[in-house]
């Protein structure tokens, strides 16, 4: 019960930053339009990084969807997330293709040099791991993406360098 | 005198491999020396071996540079470019003489794929330039009749190419049969088989293609609303989508009243995905436009009855509706002329794994796989050994290396077991475990299973399970039976496609690879050594320099020696994590 009691007061510190004005252009945008639910997240997202629970309360209050819908769509999608998460998104590709040339080596390899594991943040929010399904640049697997920038033919030391340098840049 | 063009292909997997510095290189160089040239931006080339990609094309011929990076580049600007003269050895094709990968072109029939590579996708005059919209032209102002268009895709023989086959001309004059005010017509780019990227290719090197044959789609079953339903995985996709639309739009070919035609209205958008593979599942993906969790309904009523908010409504591929211009235009036979008796016409391969030339193919169906990893393909890479070839993704199979000689036609694959799919071929050597692969597989659709029916749901879980012990040395006799019977009973009580092929890799391997299967369960052994905990690890006394890294880094402290002599491995105490294998820069750790 303790663990969940200091959790509960982490989000609560967290979401207490959290700007909802953010989305009012986004709410008034799709406020009417049939099929809406899925776009207003996807923009939430956009703005946050992730889904902060106060902004279902918002944009429900607004449009009049339902909590549990939303909730429903939020947690049936991957691209979700209800967790903040850190500066670099790091995607590592386990496609077939990825799968084949040992895409485990290479998230292994970040994992240990982040010391965190698969979906996890490290804790100066710097960097999130994820396994993705196919990022579809299958020619140059292994592969993995940070940002936008797509990096292929890894090994595990070179996907560590890479993360490192990152690192390095950030400190500076 | 025309202009030099300089093309660089500037797709996905071109960008991953640095094109746009290529790019941006050649452009300064250009802008420096004011040199009077066209540079121009296109989509893939096919090649995604040999990416970067620049063809330059002058008054001589055309001339195909493959892994280019700045320097090159540089190379290429001063000698081709400003002194005439070819640098020979970076040509990977040229149409004035012979070279080294022109094996990789042999038998390609370019359909679909007709403007990847050759045309910048951004611009819609390039596209016209290359015939495009002459189709859905032709058809509006010559006033052929909606059943004529039917027809002409139903003679051209053309079949579903996302992966079920089903004819694409009956689709069309189901959804025309069925009268509403309103109806919709629908692009699935939600490519979500893992190893596949047909579909991304195309729409960021042709979209307008795609646009067109949505158009001409549109006309025939007479749909005003239209929807592309595209994976937000592939953001420049969906860029090069929304700019074509426009594009489009303001020439005409989009929007009301189409090529001042009273009444032929067609309001389209792109839909973002959000990452769901059942979504590439027809009535899923049509919840999915709804707002809803993509959960598959029941049929019928079939979408061509009562589909995307209750209409009437027709889904097709992406590469489908790229060859539907072309088919108009060219008529039916010009099509029909290529592939077998029963499926017509060319397919788009993404040949990737372990095979040397990986990369978009496009070839008549009927040609052997065979042929197209090894000639094609260039064979194995490293020399290995061929085993298998997966196609269809999680809903396919394994293709054993003695059944190769098998053509690609929707009902040859279908008869080995595996599927046609979209097009993902992955290629497999002897290092690969056909039991981790039908693991692999599983644990891909237990995580992308909806939910919604049980067998599916637990039943994928039930054989995860059993798949992952055996993979870990914990596989019991009877777990084959076991995997055979839950693999049957997932078919038979699922409602989507999804549910019911998710057990193929599975039932392909057991039928090929069973002897693979025993000597994981019985002998505990890997043969192809690839299970991990099925593996012994020991030090090769001759290669071991006695540096010490890998009793540094053995988690359970199972390596001993002193340094600079040989270590040794305690195998009571290893727990088989290959820490020390990945960790040693001598090759020194031995598997077996």
């Amino acid at each position: 019960m303790r663990v969940k009691r200091i959790l509960q007061e982490k989000e609560a510190a967290e979401q207490a930053s959290v700007d909802l004005t953010l989305i009012d252009p986004l709410i008034e945008k799709y406020k009417s339009k049939k099929g809406n639910l899925i776009p207003i997240l996807q923009g939430t997202q956009d703005v946050y990084g992730y889904l902060p629970e106060e902004s279902f309360i918002k944009i429900s209050e607004l449009t009049g969807l339902k909590l549990s819908e939303m909730y429903g769509v939020a947690t049936f999608y991957t691209q979700f997330r209800l967790n903040p998460v850190g500066k670099h998104i790091i995607k590592v590709c386990h496609g077939t293709a990825c799968h084949v040339q040992n895409a485990t080596v290479i998230s292994e390899a970040v994992e240990d040099a982040l010391g965190i594991k698969d979906g996890e943040t490290t804790e100066d929010r710097m960097f999130t791991l994820e396994s993705v399904a196919c990022l579809g640049c299958c020619s140059l697997a292994p592969v993995m993406m940070i940002g936008d920038d797509t990096y292929g033919k890894l090994s595990g030391n070179r996907a560590v360098k890479i993360v490192k340098e990152i690192k390095i840049k950030e400190s500076n | 005198m025309e202009k030099t063009k300089v093309l660089i292909g500037l797709a996905s997997c071109g960008i991953a491999a640095g094109a746009n510095k290529v790019y941006n290189e050649l452009k300064a160089l250009q802008e420096a020396d004011k040199l009077d040239i066209e540079l121009k931006k296109t989509g893939c080339i096919g090649m995604c071996y040999r990416e970067p990609l620049v063809e330059v094309i002058d008054e001589t011929g055309s001339y195909l540079y493959g892994e280019i990076n700045e320097e090159r580049a540089v190379e290429i600007f001063d000698k081709h470019l400003k002194q005439n003269i070819p640098v020979t050895d970076y040509i990977v094709k040229s149409d004035l003489f012979e070279a080294k990968d022109d094996s990789f072109w042999d038998g390609q029939v370019k359909i679909a794929l007709r403007n990847c590579g050759v045309i910048d996708p951004e611009n819609i005059d390039e596209y016209e330039g290359q015939g495009g919209y002459k189709a859905l032209k032709r058809i509006l102002d010559d006033k052929v009749s909606q059943e004529d268009v039917i027809q002409t895709v139903l003679d051209s023989g053309i079949r579903g190419r996302g992966g079920g086959g089903f004819p694409t001309g009956l689709k069309w004059r189901f959804a025309y049969k069925n009268e509403a005010e309103t109806k919709y017509i629908i692009c699935n780019a939600d490519e979500g088989d893992p190893g596949a990227f047909m579909d991304r290719s195309l729409l960021e090197g042709d979209p307008h293609a795609v646009i067109e044959g949505l158009a001409i789609g549109a006309y025939a079953i007479g749909a005003s609303e239209g929807v592309i339903y595209c994976r937000a995985e592939y953001p420049l996709a969906i860029k090069r989508l929304n700019i074509a639309i426009d594009q489009a739009k303001e020439k005409g070919f989009l929007g009301n009243d189409i090529m001042g035609v009273k009444g032929f209205n067609l309001n389209l958008y792109v839909k973002e995905g959000a990452g769901a593979f059942v979504c590439g599942e027809e009535t899923a993906l049509m919840a999915s436009i709804e707002g809803e969790r993509g959960m598959p309904r029941k049929r019928p009523p079939f979408p061509a009855e009562a589909g995307l908010w209750g209409k009437p409504s027709n889904i097709n591929n992406v590469e489908t509706f790229a060859n539907i211009p072309y088919v108009l235009l060219n008529g039916a036979e010009s099509f029909a002329k290529y592939g077998t008796e029963k499926s017509k016409g060319t397919k788009v391969f993404a040949l990737t794994g372990k095979i040397n030339h990986g990369g978009s193919v496009e070839v008549p169906m009927g040609v052997s796989i065979k042929d197209i990893i090894f000639k094609l393909g260039g064979g194995i890479t490293d020399g290995k050994k061929f085993k298998a070839v997966q196609l269809g993704g999680p809903s396919g199979g394994c293709i054993p290396e003695y059944l190769a000689d098998t053509i690609v036609d929707y009902d040859s694959v279908n008869a080995t077991g595996a599927i046609m799919g979209s097009g993902g071929m992955v290629v497999m050597d002897e290092t690969t475990c056909m039991v981790d692969i039908a693991r692999f597989f599983l644990d891909f659709t237990k995580k992308e299973s909806c939910g919604k029916c049980t067998f599916c749901r637990i039943g994928t879980k039930r054989m995860l399970e059993i798949l992952t012990r055996i993979t870990e040395g914990d596989g019991k006799e009877g777990d084959i039976e076991k995997l055979e019977e839950l693999a049957y009973q997932i078919k038979d009580n699922t409602l989507c496609g999804l549910g019911q092929t998710a057990p193929n890799p599975v039932l392909t391997t057991i039928k090929y690879f069973r002897n693979e299967y025993e000597a994981h369960i019985i002998d505990k052994k890997c043969p192809a050594k690839n299970c991990k905990k099925l593996l012994t690890y020991t030090v090769d006394t001759e290669k071991c320099t006695g540096c010490t890294v890998c009793a540094k880094n053995c988690p359970t402290d199972a390596i001993d020696g002193a340094r600079k002599e040989v270590h040794t491995i305690r195998q009571d105490a290893c727990i088989q994590c290959g820490m020390c294998y990945s960790k040693c820069k001598f090759d020194a750790i031995l598997l077996s």
